[in-house]
């Protein structure tokens, strides 16, 4: 048990700082503690719960990505446009498209990075313009607000009648990002592969001497996110029902936070799917209680700023220095073991 | 050149290379180059550090791509381009001079990497990982938690997984770039057994180490290489020590004992009773001015934390420190730099010196105030200060902007040891000051302490390589367990009596 705390502090101490949140967010608002409010939160974050198992993925690797927001509002646009070429698609149809975009775009960065030795924040910073501007000066800027029916329409796989009448929802979206939180973390933990992200993040120089495929790294990386993207591009249209150029743009660093908060590291090959769901679970609730509680807007990023300082202070490597007695033995026993 | 004659007829090569030359940013590091393994041998590759050793290993595994013209044959078949992940599927393992290791995946992932390397998807096993892991580390003798994180480990744990990881799967040939450089005399004893194991199973090793000693000891054949040319092949049978010196660098070294009378010279630091529980205790000795006292023990007997604590890293619990008479408190090694105690790190890769910084930015890095002019450093100063060191200390360099880097491990001892004299300190401390520094400038480096030595300077030299201390000491303390464990005078005592004694 010490041993499975030590090698998942950070994990731990997120789940701490969210219980202690919620315990008091449970007694300032009245409807925080509710099934349909723990719904709500999930429906609300599955789209930004998606993107940062994909920069998750990226960072492991030692990169990381600034662009993967720009470009799913490019997904959205020219999937939704490509679909009713095609007479309008559907779920599958749907999924396919957004997904092969995004890939193709994380490969753009991909070759950025790995063909022109680019790092990868400024590669990224450049294609998160490009993106963007090309979306903008296409679109002038105009929103679709006439989507096809499949995508507009409210899939609810699970409902419940409250005692106060309301229904509590689990929709579509919640689903899809319990499969790709799903898949990517068999990815990372159960295959060769994802090992390989780890150890190429961790030490470049010895992963290549290892044989390891340094270009296949990247593109499997950037395409991994790329692939997370269009799927939560794809979801947060449907969820929105609507597409608006400029939706998803500054998400990037609120998902880039949740997951360096979630313990994955800036410098590669560290970090957890379980994580980096706390990580974004945290920011999430936090907003949502603020917002129950009737404090203004305008005082949330400052709020959820403090927060994500206290909880990554935490959760460092630190925290032998905050527990001496019990960190330490537990540390020692470790080692015997 | 070749000696294989002398098996009759010769078996045919496992390994061979021809007309290897590898060229770095105009500088050659390997000049026509051949070399030869045969099955089941075990093969020196000696050389200074720098002379290309290194780099060989690293063409004949892939990670570099020689010139045009290079042959490289393996079990008889040409490899006409050799890959890291040709290399491994040959059955060439490698034990890195930098461990090559993964320090955020597990033990046991570190160990049984190859299980996860290729690049067709699979599913991974931990339990069998596990098994594989803890298999290797049976094999070498060693129980090491293989769940946890490889960066819990001190670095001799990290060379011992590293040394595991090339035993697992079918090895044909393993390279051992400084396979012992941070193991104890046990751990290398027990290293030198699986050595002979595989080779006596047919497996072929190739031994690059700085102790000339162990490699006598354990290879038939020797392959020497100076300044990336290849000397020659030769047979350890009846080789000595002193002889494969002079190859390694074309000239010859006499080794005396250098130890001198003190006991007249003034006391300069004083130390009584000095303890810090859990590291060392009751540490008592006098540094007079003009003395070498060497200080050596194994790995975690103290020497370090002692060292650490005379500059004011960390400090004591108990016990005074007097500085030429005056109480010596030091609350930060600031304190202790000003108070004129200079310490060269053990870790000079990661510690010492700032790698990509340039070598002048380097040496003035503990000194720049002795070179501000109207609070800002004046380039004037920086340049005649490093170039005064630069000549006294005889470092070899190009540009005094190029990066450190680019020197010999050697030079960069010579330019960390200026960093440190250019505080005009009154003790230095030389922690593991010859750590990846070769034969040919160890000597240098040795020349070095003991001229500072005979100008009045009171040098502490720490070192777990007895001879070392022995050779070059005036007095020596032998630590075990935090404690002084025996005093030696290198004059009355031999170097077999000081050895014994140590490694007891």
């Amino acid at each position: 048990m010490r041993k499975l705390f030590l090698s998942h502090t950070t994990e731990y101490v997120l789940l701490i700082v969210i219980a202690v949140i919620s315990i008091y967010l449970s007694f300032a608002a009245d409807r925080f503690f509710t099934l349909g409010n723990a719904f709500d939160l999930l429906n609300i974050s599955a789209v930004n719960i998606i993107f940062a198992v994909g920069l998750l993925v990226v960072l492991i690797a030692g990169g990381i990505d600034i662009s993967f927001a720009v470009a799913a509002s490019v997904v959205q646009y020219v999937a939704v446009l490509l679909l009713e070429r095609i007479g309008g698609g559907g779920w599958i149809s749907g999924l396919v498209v957004a997904a092969g975009i995004g890939v193709a775009l994380g490969a753009v960065n991909a070759f950025l990075v790995h063909r022109f030795r680019i790092i990868s924040i400024v590669a990224t910073i450049a294609t998160f313009n490009v993106y963007f501007g090309l979306l903008m000066f296409f679109t002038k800027g105009v929103s679709i607000y006439n989507l096809p029916d499949w995508l507009t329409t409210r899939v609810i796989v699970y409902e419940r009648e409250m005692a106060d009448g309301t229904w509590a929802e689990i929709t579509l979206p919640v689903v899809v990002m319990m499969v790709c939180v799903l898949v990517t973390w068999l990815f990372i933990t159960r295959t060769t592969t994802g090992r390989q992200l780890y150890a190429f993040g961790d030490n470049p120089e010895g992963a290549r001497r290892f044989g390891i495929n340094i270009g296949a790294m990247q593109f499997i990386a950037f395409g991994w996110l790329g692939l997370m993207a269009g799927i939560a591009g794809l979801m947060q249209a449907h969820y929105a029902q609507e597409v608006v150029p400029n939706a998803l743009y500054g998400c990037e660093l609120d998902v880039l936070a949740a997951v360096v908060l979630g313990g994955a590291r800036l410098g590669g090959g560290k970090g957890s799917v379980f994580g980096c769901v706390l990580g974004v679970l945290l920011v999430s609730i936090t907003q949502n209680g603020l917002n129950l509680m009737g404090v203004s807007p305008f005082a949330f990023k400052m709020i959820v700023g403090a927060i994500i300082l206290v909880a990554i202070t935490l959760s460092s490597a630190r925290l032998g220095n905050l527990l001496p007695a019990f960190a330490k033995t537990a540390k020692t026993e470790g080692a015997n073991r | 050149m070749s000696n294989a004659t002398e098996t009759g007829a010769a078996a045919p090569p496992l390994l061979s290379l021809r007309n290897i030359n590898m060229t770095f940013g105009g500088v050659r590091a390997l000049k026509n180059v051949s070399f030869e393994v045969m099955p089941g041998e075990v093969h020196c590759l000696a050389g200074e550090n720098g002379c290309g050793k290194s780099t060989l290993i690293k063409v004949i595994t892939g990670v570099y791509k020689p010139a045009a013209g290079a042959e490289i044959a393996f079990d008889g078949e040409t490899v006409p381009h050799m890959t890291p992940g040709i290399a491994q599927s040959l059955g060439i393992k490698v034990i890195w001079q930098d461990l090559a290791l993964f320090p955020e995946m597990t033990v046991a992932e570190n160990i049984a990497f190859q299980t996860l390397s290729g690049a067709r998807p699979r599913f991974v096993s931990y339990p069998k990982i596990r098994r594989i892991a803890e298999e290797a580390l049976a094999r070498l003798g060693v129980k090491l938690d293989v769940d946890r994180p490889l960066k819990d480990f001190a670095i001799a744990q990290r060379q011992i997984v590293a040394i595991a990881r090339a035993l697992v799967g079918e090895a044909r040939i393993v390279f051992m770039d400084e396979p012992t450089a941070s193991l104890t005399q046990a751990e290398t004893d027990h290293l030198l057994s699986i050595v002979h194991t595989l080779s006596a199973s047919g497996v072929a090793v190739v031994f690059v180490s700085h102790r000339l000693a162990e490699v006598l000891e354990i290879s038939s054949r020797l392959t020497v290489l100076r300044d990336g040319n290849l000397v020659g092949v030769y047979p350890v049978a009846g080789m000595t020590q002193s002889r494969v010196t002079e190859l390694m660098t074309g000239r010859t070294f006499d080794q005396n004992v250098r130890a001198r009378d003190v006991s007249k010279n003034p006391v300069v630091l004083s130390v009584k009773g000095l303890s810090r529980p859990g590291e060392f205790s009751d540490i008592s000795f006098e540094l007079r001015r003009g003395e070498t006292l060497g200080v050596t023990g194994l790995l975690g007997s103290g020497r370090t934390e002692l060292a650490l604590t005379l500059f004011g890293m960390r400090q004591a619990a108990s016990g005074t420190v007097t500085l030429e008479g005056v109480p010596a408190y030091f609350s930060s090694n600031r304190e202790a730099i000003a108070a004129g105690i200079a310490y060269l790190s053990e870790d000079r890769l990661a510690l010492g010196l700032n790698q990509p910084q340039s070598i002048a930015d380097n040496l003035v890095q503990a000194s720049l105030d002795s070179i501000l002019s109207g609070g800002l450093i004046s380039s004037e100063k920086k340049r005649s200060l490093v170039a005064r060191w630069i000549a006294d200390l005889g470092v070899k360099i190009g540009k005094q902007e190029d990066a450190i880097c680019t020197l010999s491990g050697g030079n960069q001892q010579r330019v960390a040891i200026a960093k440190w004299l250019a505080t005009n300190p009154k003790v230095l401390i030389l922690d593991a000051p010859t750590v990846g520094v070769d034969v040919g400038a160890r000597a240098g480096i040795f020349e070095i302490v003991a001229r500072l030595a005979e100008a009045g300077l009171a040098i502490i030299l720490i070192s777990d390589e007895v001879p070392e201390v022995y050779f070059n000491a005036d007095r020596v303390i032998h630590m075990e367990k935090g404690r002084i464990a025996g005093w030696h005078d290198p004059r009355s005592t031999t170097l077999k009596d000081m050895e014994a004694a140590v490694y007891a």
